[in-house]
Order: C-alpha cells, then sequence, then structure tokens
C-alpha cells in the first residue's frame, strides 16, 4: 500500500506516522507538503497531529484552506481513504469532511496521557480489524479535544453507526472519569456517512510497538491495511 | 473603515472559561453575574470602499474562515 502523511507548518506527529505505515508495517509511505497541489497516485491519506498554523483562530481553521486540501475533497469524494489524527481530526471537522468540532477541554487543561478506547462499531475500514475484547490502550496529547456536534447530529451518527471509538475505563465501560476531555457521548473519534473519512483524537501512531508502552494502536492501521487489500466495502 | 466583528460560543456548547471566570468573578465579591461567555473579537483594517460590498465579504468571511457555525455565532458591524 502507499500512503501519503501531509505537512503542514506545525504538524509535528508526521514522521511518527510514517514510521508506523513504513517501519511497522512495512508500507510505502511519504510526506506530502501542504503546498502541494495533489496527494498523488495512493492509496490513502493520513492528515497527522501537531499543532498546524499555531493553532491560531480555531484549531485546524487556517490548515482546511491549505492548497493540498482542495485535493483531499476531490480524493475523498471519490471514495479515498482518509484517516485525521489528534490536529488531523480538527482539520477534517473544519474542513466539513466529519460532522462536528473539537473544542477546549472541559478542564482547561491539555491532557498528555494513556487512555483506552472502546471501539463502538468494526463497521468501518478503520476498525475492522480490532479484536472485540480489545480496549485500545492509547495516548492522548491536546487540549482542544472536546468532541460537539448538536443533538441532530449525535442522532445521526448513532443512527448511521458513524461512531468509531469512545472513551473507556479499561474493561470498555463509558465512564465520566475515563472521558479527559468533556467529549459528548465519550466520542474520540468518528467517520463520515460514506465510511471512507475519520477522524480520532488520540494518537495510534504512538501506540503502535511495544516499545512505546502499548502496541494496541497498530490494530487501526492494520485494519486500513486490510481493508484497502480486500477492497472492502462497508455500508 | 473598520470591520468590528464578535464571535461567541453557542448556548448549546460547553464553555468551560466562561464558567472559570465567571466563579473567579464571584469569588472576588461581584453580585448579580448570572453568567459569563468568552468569545473572540477580531478587527479588520479596510480601504475605503462600499459598504454594502464589505458586508456581504465580511459575512462571508466570518461564515467560512473566522467562526466555525457548528460551535459559534458571530455578528459585526462596519464603521
Amino acid at each position: 500500500m502507499n500512503f501519503a502523511v501531509l505537512q503542514f507548518p506545525g504538524s509535528n506527529r508526521d514522521d511518527d506516522a510514517i514510521n508506523v505505515l513504513k517501519n511497522v508495517l512495512g508500507h510505502s509511505a511519504h510526506l506530502v507538503w501542504h503546498k502541494e497541489p495533489s496527494v498523488g497516485n495512493v492509496d490513502a491519506v493520513i492528515v497527522p497531529g501537531g499543532f498546524s498554523y499555531g493553532d491560531y483562530l480555531r484549531t485546524g481553521a487556517i490548515a482546511r484552506f491549505s492548497p493540498i486540501m482542495q485535493d483531499v475533497q476531490r480524493f475523498a469524494a471519490n471514495g479515498g481513504h482518509v484517516l485525521g489524527i489528534c490536529n488531523g481530526f480538527q482539520i477534517l471537522c473544519e474542513a466539513g469532511l466529519l460532522p462536528g468540532a473539537l473544542v477546549r477541554n472541559k478542564s482547561l487543561q491539555f491532557r498528555c496521557e494513556f487512555v483506552h478506547l472502546k471501539t463502538a462499531t468494526k463497521n468501518s475500514p478503520f476498525t475492522v480489524s480490532i479484536p472485540s475484547d480489545l480496549y485500545m490502550r492509547v495516548p492522548i496529547a491536546h487540549g482542544e479535544g472536546c468532541y460537539f456536534a448538536d443533538e441532530a447530529t449525535l442522532k445521526e451518527l448513532q443512527a448511521s453507526d458513524q461512531i468509531l471509538w469512545q472513551y473507556s475505563d479499561a474493561k470498555g465501560a463509558l465512564t465520566e472519569e475515563a472521558n479527559p476531555n468533556g467529549s459528548l457521548l465519550n466520542i474520540a473519534g468518528v467517520m463520515n456517512k460514506g465510511r471512507n473519512v475519520a477522524g480520532l483524537m488520540p494518537h495510534p501512531e504512538n501506540a503502535s510497538e511495544p516499545l512505546l508502552g502499548s502496541a494496541d494502536g497498530r490494530a487501526i492501521f492494520e485494519s486500513l491495511v486490510t481493508s484497502l487489500a480486500n477492497k472492502a466495502n462497508f455500508k | 473603515m473598520k470591520a468590528k466583528i464578535i464571535v461567541t460560543p453557542k448556548k448549546a456548547v460547553l464553555d468551560p472559561q466562561g464558567k472559570t471566570v465567571q466563579s473567579a468573578l464571584e469569588h472576588m465579591g461581584y453580585k448579580g453575574v448570572k453568567a459569563v461567555h468568552v468569545g473572540k473579537y477580531l478587527e479588520i483594517e479596510l480601504a475605503d470602499g462600499d459598504k454594502a460590498v464589505y458586508q456581504k465579504q465580511i459575512d462571508e468571511a466570518c461564515h467560512k474562515l473566522l467562526s466555525n457555525p457548528v460551535i459559534e455565532d458571530y455578528h459585526f458591524t462596519i464603521e
């Protein structure tokens, strides 16, 4: 598989995403500078974490108008797979590719710690290979990760099975204590209606090797690779 | 000319900053504070021109970039 990892001024997990895709999973991956007009001939696009444009105005607000994002819109509209991580999730929400928005953590604190994620559905190219009994242990590092959407949108997300991951305790219970940022419904990640664009606040790319304290996050990338290889269709 | 834009969080959106400022004001002894909402103020300096045209452009810019309609409301004046 061939991946494009976008790079904005202020991206900082771009190389971590490349490392997982290339060195851990053995696929081809390259950086694409935000001023490029095209993502190139790739199977999937990763929008990585960081602080694009210094989070000025709102997280992701400026990056979403970078030239490369025009082509990401085209790529996604044609069914291409796009995964946004942390700041990448914020950018995809700002771009309208994903529903909702990420606002300031309820605690007003920047939270940098391990959390557990319950996979809410396996009916997606991003979750299909995640074992049902695995509550992934992955790190978060964000100040603006509180997921918000209006009530109608939340109902639609539930009805269309678009919630992918929720903050849980180690046993999969969706408690308030397990919610690090005040996200509605403990939402950590969602996908679009077309089931080809997803985003999440936690960093699976930083939990894909035992050396980093957890390799659970790898299951997300493996899901994507398997789905692409099988040309799997999710509805 | 100048456009003065105020962006505020929507009522339904959690506003922990507003809540924190509110409780600080209460601790300081200010009475009667019912709620605080923390937003943003932007000033755009404009070359002299047609106010009606600017009105349309600023509204568009507010909708596209300066605010996020999912979580924020805005209003502005041009002077």
